[in-house]
């Protein structure tokens, strides 16, 4: 046997410390999250100020993204709207999930519940979301809230299905079971056993959701039937850059959609990290 | 033909949300595997049998710290020869059924293994016919998907697998887990085949009782360390050729024999949890 | 007196796996039960815990229907322990889901308080196999039906469990249902050998 070197399985596929690597992202995207937040407090009405000597300026030094036709910054315009689709995304994303999480649970406790149930989830898949929207939107008469409302009850149907599927299989389970023998209550056995297993599958649903809700928002918006136009949307801005496509002012319509672009791509990341994670 | 010189395995675990501390797994396993002997590893779940495994065949998670040293014939077994030899030299038929893929059918999966060992097509798919008659496993279960056999069949399926792989070092993580004893029986003797073809069986189990009959060597590991290697001929009567108490012990424990702890009792202080914590 | 009379149970229509089975399992009485894989023995025994609803017959405690809600007076003990516990849970509140053993019965089934903080991944199977058997056994239960309780464990933690369990069984007069392919463990521990083959069960 000839001298040979340790076998080094000390790895340089992982960093050192991985779960230190995940902390440090979730905390850059907390940040950016409380930046988004609290965007709204920190601009001021700087999204709403018109300056009537500098329209329609391309980006320079001095308007960091340009302005637009009433002389109002693009910069700001842009961090508002996205904070605004923040917010709406985030309502209506965690409303969706509490629907599919209260549905999915309704199903475990009969069979015939169930079916209604998997009926209903089907019945929506099968309907165009957008076109749904829009008629949910604009029942409720646009705005803010009916934004909200009407993605919340468009988007659970996916989430519901999987949460369904988990329940009853996870119901099979021994250590289910046995708390059932050992004398719990059905609510204790959803509510000790179930519920914190699905709990991973919600947050995950729940940000995958997320940047779905903000695009069929900004799409609401954009086709008019969402926000009103005097909120500085990103649907809105959107919206607006369109009738100026035209004339060459490009700023308008490419740095409000270049910043949810981003938006729906950081959080779509964030959630399939996060999926493979848990 | 393998020789496994002073192995230690340590696994990363976290103490809190952070901090990564490391647990012993393996301690200083030092051993040599002989060419047509069946050497079964005996011992409790979570005395590290497993992970023995893993680290032969090059499979152990990435975050893993290994320090020792491996030979198969007489070369350092290092990372790039284990990836060479996998699935050719050296193969594992692990504890899991789902090693098998459950979309494509049995003589096929059977026929890759054939072909990754060399073997052009036509004489791979021979090979594994053959191969599958010999386990007892008819035309319909090598016509059958994954799912469609017995704990017992699929075992026999992966065994037949590392039989056409030509492999010379044959490792069999926990073979006999879940079988009846028919089953059992005609897994074990699959194993004592290859053995008696010439190449190196591993037979990892927890279960004494039935790795004897065919077993060369026994090795009996507890927490990592191994406790005493033995010829399988001297698990008997009392156990007195045995070195250990601890692996009297485990031989009188049987519900053939005394069915009974007490030898060990005395040495039951021994600071299994310092280990741990 | 926990009494199965004729009990018919088929997964499917065309393949009866228990026909009119009867059996009767009295306090502090050991029964084995033997038979190959697939002959039905862990289905019999689901059937006697209240797990499986037979098509035909049934079964009955003192001559009443086992209860629907509620602490079971039957407990069944599944093969593997994983399986068997959430692994959310630390170990301590899996133990104490129904009742909270005394230190001395922790100690006579080897369930040592530093297990009590740790999640049940960081125990051995044996381990964990001790601390399941120890929760079933809340006051109340009368009956166990053991499932191959012991075939993933050494010889001598099978052992250990063993014993523990016929102490407190006899303290208790539990009755236990031993379900096993080792015959020669149930020929140690049960005077009363049953063999399951082809839905029929047979005295040994």
């Amino acid at each position: 046997m000839s001298q040979v070197k340790p076998l080094h399985y000390q790895s340089t596929r992982l960093p050192a410390q991985p779960r230190l690597m995940a902390i440090l992202n979730l905390s850059i995207a907390a940040l950016l999250v409380v930046g988004l937040v609290t965007s709204q407090w920190l601009l001021g009405d700087l999204p709403q100020q018109m300056q009537f000597d500098a329209r329609l300026v391309p980006p320079s030094s001095h308007h960091w993204l340009g302005t637009d036709a009433l002389g109002r910054e693009l910069w700001a315009r842009t961090l508002a709207g996205l904070g605004l689709s923040f917010w709406v995304g985030s309502l209506a994303a965690m409303l969706s999930t509490l629907i599919a999480l209260s549905l999915a649970a309704l199903a475990t406790l009969s069979r015939r519940l169930d079916t209604l149930v998997s009926l209903l989830i089907d019945t929506l898949l099968s309907v165009p979301h957008l076109i749904l929207l829009m008629l949910i939107a604009f029942a409720l008469g646009g705005g803010t809230q009916a934004v909200i409302i009407a993605v919340a009850v468009t988007h659970w149907p996916s989430l519901a299905r999987v949460l369904r599927a988990e329940l009853l299989q996870l119901r099979q389970a021994h250590y289910v079971r046995i708390s059932r023998a050992l004398g719990k209550s059905r609510w204790f056995v959803l509510q000790a056993h179930l519920l914190p297993h699905l709990l991973p599958h919600c947050l995950v649903g729940a940000l995958l959701l997320f940047p779905h809700a903000i695009l069929h928002e900004a799409a609401l918006t954009f086709l008019g039937f969402g926000l009103s136009p005097s909120q500085p949307a990103i649907g809105v801005l959107l919206a607006d850059a369109m009738r100026y496509l035209s004339g060459g002012y490009w700023w308008l319509g490419v740095f409000p959609g270049l910043g949810l672009l981003l938006m729906v791509l950081g959080f779509e990341r964030l959630a399939s990290h996060l999926r493979r994670a848990l | 033909m393998l020789t496994i010189d002073r192995l230690s395995l340590q696994l990363p675990f976290y103490a809190s949300w952070w901090r990564r501390d490391w647990t012993t797994c393996i301690e200083a396993f030092s051993l040599p595997f002989s060419a047509g002997e069946v050497h079964a590893v005996v011992g409790a779940s979570g005395a590290g049998k497993s992970l023995l495994a893993y680290a032969i065949m090059g499979l152990l998670p990435p975050a893993a710290r290994l320090t020792g040293q491996l030979f198969y014939q007489d070369q350092p077994l290092d990372d790039a020869r284990q990836r060479q030899l996998r699935g050719r030299e050296l193969a594992l038929i692990p504890q899991s059924l789902n090693a098998l893929d459950p979309l494509v059918r049995i003589h096929r999966q059977v026929a890759w293994a054939a072909q990754r060992a060399g073997h052009p097509s036509t004489i791979a798919q021979h090979s594994a016919r053959q191969a599958l008659d010999h386990y007892q496993l008819d035309a319909r279960a090598q016509q059958a998907f994954a799912h469609e056999l017995s704990g017992g069949m699929a075992r026999r399926v992966l065994t037949a697998m590392a039989h056409v792989s030509q492999a010379q070092l044959i490792i069999a993580d926990e073979p006999t887990v879940g079988l009846d004893p028919l089953q059992r029986n005609r897994v074990l003797a699959a194993l004592r085949t290859l053995a008696d073809q010439g190449k190196s069986v591993i037979l990892i189990t927890h279960d004494l009782r039935h790795a004897l009959p065919i077993a060369d060597q026994v090795t009996i590991m507890r927490d990592g360390k191994q406790v005493e290697t033995a010829s399988a001929s001297a698990f008997q009567g009392t156990g007195s050729a045995l070195t250990d108490a601890y692996s009297q012990a485990l031989w009188l424990a049987l519900p053939d024999n005394n069915f009974s702890p007490d030898v060990i009792r005395a040495q039951e202080q021994t600071p299994k949890e310092a280990n741990i914590a | 007196m926990l009494e199965a009379r004729q009990l018919s149970f088929q997964f499917s229509p065309d393949m009866a796996l228990i026909q009119s089975v009867s059996l009767s399992l009295d306090a502090g009485q050991w029964i084995g039960l033997c038979g190959d894989s697939g002959a039905g023995k862990s289905t019999l025994g689901k059937l006697l815990a209240g797990y499986l609803t037979p098509q035909a017959g049934d079964v009955t405690l003192d001559g009443e229907a086992l209860p629907k809600n509620g602490l079971q007076p039957v407990q069944w003990l599944p093969q593997s322990p994983e399986l068997a516990v959430n692994p959310r849970w630390r170990v301590g509140k899996i133990l104490h889901e129904a009742w909270k053993p005394s230190e001395a019965q922790c100690q006579a089934f080897g369930v040592q308080q530093g297990w009590l903080t740790r999640f049940p991944q960081a125990l051995s199977g044996g381990e964990l196999q001790r601390v399941c058997v120890l929760r079933a056994l809340a006051p109340g239960v009368r009956f166990l039906v053991a499932d191959e309780i012991s075939t993933m464990l050494d010889p001598i933690t099978q052992v250990e469990l063993w014993q523990a369990l016929k102490q407190e069984a006899e303290k208790r007069q539990l009755g236990v249902l031993v379900i096993s392919h080792d015959s020669a463990l149930i020929e140690r521990l049960c005077p009363q050998r049953y063999h399951l083959s082809e839905g029929k069960l047979k005295l040994n």
